[in-house]
């Protein structure tokens, strides 16, 4: 009898459980089912009355990809391609460089440089945007066709301050394979690119897809940058002006369609690294 | 003719170099100086001529060619850029009627925001030069001891190549440091240094503005002016919601991983996945839908009616609690699934044992958790709760992109749910009262640090490292 009774209590505590798993799991994908039904959603404008649109249609998707007059998406997709691979580029060399260095090489301003890095990191981060905006234009980086360049720099240039994740998983390989590779004549570069790069794929990989990433969610650099050339906007600002009060009545579905073409590839490389995040953190913690 | 010298120096510099020369004497700058020869002394003068009478000609070379341009830059600018960095200059920009010409030219006037800026560009340049000039003048002395005990002398090719070896540091790190220093440090402290000066649009002091030492500081922590008393109120917000957003997140995302890690718990990893989905997609996509569904004709309020649950919208971001309390729970939604991610593995760490006696001992869950599981957990993950913290404080985004710090009083900069980082981004962006601006920066520096540095040193895993060993 009492066993029976503490099995149908723990099968209600089971069912209870799942269902608020349910529940709280609904409330957590709602708005992401939201926005993809807003943009197959035919009617316009952000004022609805129905969870689900009264028809579907493909439209938003052909607009935002073919009307270039007042909001150029195209164009704004191509800009962020482009930043993005240049600061993928760069910033995944600084990354690895950096983390590399201060995981297995000594030298007398390690620690003096991770400390910096502690410290400059409790500055809000866009504390000196201001100040990198007239560096830029000392530069001559803030007009035309250089504000490109410009927001390369400004994405990859302090990226040696991450360091954290990639140090960590270098600090996993064993010192010993240095060792040995050191016994057999090997030099630190030849060390460097050819024993421990070949074993890090998965932390390079990581930095490629993270580095990647950024153009596509900044708008906080992107906007104070790009100023009102709106030539150079990225899809970050695009998205964000299809919200302001001008546009969204008329723009608002394609706001949708537009955050799903930009959130599927980051979900993806999001999804796909999630692993290496965890691990990384993991290690982080430890210390 | 330099290098011609210094190799007749240099006969005569070995020997008295080496009456002198201490046994055991480190190198540092007052050995060299004082015990180098003529040509690493000369090198105080002309940089890089130990090197050069050192056999290290290539290098030597170079290092005298950094001078030189140090020198040109200096003389063709860096000098007057120092002159009028006390006075941040003064000229104001004047109409002048051209006779000639019969129009109104404009004179070239000061402008202050060129004057800081090359001026710190300048002290640094400066300091990059001090630097070589104290790191020749010691690795002169060094090559010159080498010289005198007979050992090897690195040519350029080897050094070179040592670049790629020993000092492989210095080639991986370079490139990084500059950028950091580039776009990070001086930016910082011309950043900085605004704080002490009135370069606002208060007064008219957009272009042309002066040091005021301490007076935006004493302005801002003024309880009875306006802009002192949005800072404490601003600070205050900013603490309490660091402290909840904080809090709330780290014990639901950890009660949420238990129970999906739980045995009897089926579909473990689609359940994570429902959460992580949220994750992946963009935060400014997320959160801007969020901000259009809460408006008050946004899909939340109109549904609510439509269903006949309430008469007028709700207030999400026109009343301030209703602002205060939908940003935090907002928050909720975006960083529960980050601390999902993150505990998850460390979850499973948890030694078994500790689990057993306690149940052995009859611990109901919610003990346990109390008990074991939490503590357990604050005591690893300490460091990382604290860069939530800090995370928190400067979470830009989720107030930005939401509430836009509203609601906001007339007359106010500040709004009700402001953070000190999104005030500081609308005095200096949209408001451009740059020196109110930086002030703030600096003290939201100094809260930081200060909570940092508190929370590690009282926290278990600084006190007592070995605990749960």
């Amino acid at each position: 009898m009492k066993g029976q009774k503490t099995i149908t209590l723990r099968t209600v505590t089971n069912i209870l459980i799942h269902v608020l798993l349910a529940v709280l799991a609904f409330i957590w994908v709602l708005p992401v089912i939201w926005i993809v039904l807003t943009s197959f959603r035919a009617e316009k404008g952000s004022y609805v009355s129905t969870f689900f649109p009264k028809s579907y249609t493909l439209d938003n998707y052909i607009r935002l990809f073919t009307e270039r007059n007042v909001l150029n998406f195209p164009r704004m997709f191509g800009n962020t391609l482009i930043i993005a691979v240049f600061t993928c580029i760069i910033s995944t060399f600084i990354v690895l460089a950096v983390s590399y260095s201060l995981s297995r090489l000594r030298f007398k301003l390690r620690k003096p440089y991770m400390n910096m890095a502690m410290i400059l990191g409790l500055f809000p981060g866009f504390m000196s945007i201001v100040a990198v905006y007239y560096i830029l234009r000392a530069l001559g980086l803030s007009e035309g066709s250089m504000i490109r360049v410009a927001l390369v720099l400004v994405y990859s240039a302090t990226t040696g301050l991450g360091f954290t994740i990639a140090k960590g998983f270098f600090d996993t390989i064993p010192k010993s394979i240095d060792e040995a590779a050191i016994i057999d004549g090997a030099t630190q570069w030849q060390i460097f690119t050819k024993v421990t790069m070949p074993l890090s794929k998965p932390i390079i990989v990581y930095t490629i897809l993270t580095s990647f990433t950024a153009p596509w969610v900044d708008f906080i650099f992107a906007k104070v940058i790009c100023r009102t050339n709106s030539d150079y906007y990225t899809v970050a600002i695009g998205l964000w002006n299809m919200l302001e009060k001008e546009y969204i009545h008329d723009w608002y579905t394609c706001f949708a369609a537009g955050a799903v073409c930009v959130s599927i590839p980051i979900a993806v490389i999001f999804l796909f690294l999630q692993r290496y995040y965890v691990d990384g953190m993991a290690g982080a913690v430890k210390g | 003719m330099k290098k011609r010298s210094d190799g007749t120096g240099k006969q005569s510099g070995n020997e008295t170099g080496a009456q002198q020369r201490m046994p055991g004497a480190g190198i540092s700058l007052q050995s060299a100086l004082r015990y180098g020869d003529a040509s690493t002394r000369l090198s105080a003068l002309v940089m890089g001529a130990g090197c050069i009478a050192h056999r290290q000609v290539g290098k030597g070379i170079l290092i005298l060619l950094l001078e030189a341009a140090y020198v040109v830059f200096m003389i063709r600018a860096g000098v007057s850029n120092l002159l009028a960095f006390p006075g941040l200059g003064d000229a104001v920009q004047e109409k002048v009627w051209n006779e000639a010409k019969q129009v109104y030219e404009y004179t070239a006037g000061d402008n202050s925001l060129l004057i800081l800026l090359s001026g710190i560009v300048t002290l640094f340049v400066t300091a990059a030069f001090l630097l070589l000039w104290v790191l020749q003048l010691k690795h002169s002395y060094a090559l010159q001891e080498a010289v005198n005990s007979g050992s090897h002398i690195k040519n350029l090719r080897e050094d070179l190549a040592d670049l790629l070896d020993g000092k492989l540091y210095i080639t991986l790190m370079s490139v990084p440091i500059l950028g950091i220093l580039v776009f990070n440090i001086v930016p910082l402290v011309f950043m900085i240094s605004m704080a002490f000066t009135n370069y606002s649009k208060e007064g008219d002091h957009l272009i042309l503005f002066d040091w005021v030492g301490l007076r935006n500081f004493g302005k801002i922590l003024d309880f009875g002016g306006n802009i002192g008393r949005q800072f404490w109120s601003v600070l205050a917000w900013t603490i309490v919601w660091a402290g909840f957003a904080t809090a709330l997140n780290y014990i639901f995302g950890m009660i949420l991983a238990l129970v999906i890690n739980r045995k009897e718990t089926r579909a473990k990893s689609f359940w994570r996945f429902c959460f992580v989905l949220s994750v992946a997609v963009p935060q400014f996509v997320s959160l801007l839908i969020m901000r259009t569904m809460l408006q008050p004709q946004g899909a939340i309020n109109v549904i609510l009616k439509s269903m006949g649950l309430i008469d007028a919208p709700l207030p999400f971001f026109q009343n301030e609690v209703w602002a205060r309390v939908t940003v935090i729970v907002i928050n909720l939604w975006v960083g529960i699934p980050y601390t999902l991610l993150q505990v998850t593995g460390i979850l499973q760490n948890i030694p078994g044992e500790l689990y057993e006696a306690a149940r052995m001992d009859g611990a109901s869950a919610p003990v346990i958790f109390w008990r074991i599981t939490l503590p357990y957990m604050l005591f690893v993950t300490m460091p990382y709760l604290i860069t939530q913290f800090t995370g928190n404080v400067n979470n830009f985004n989720v107030i930005y992109l939401l509430s836009k710090g509203d609601p906001t009083s007339v007359g106010d900069t500040a709004g009700r749910t402001d953070l000190l980082v999104t005030w500081l981004y609308k005095l200096t962006v949209d408001q451009q009262y740059f020196n109110y601006g930086a002030v703030i920066g600096i003290l939201t520096f100094i809260v930081l640090a200060v909570v940092a540095l508190v929370t590690y040193r009282n926290s278990a895993s600084y006190k007592n490292e070995e605990a749960f060993m």
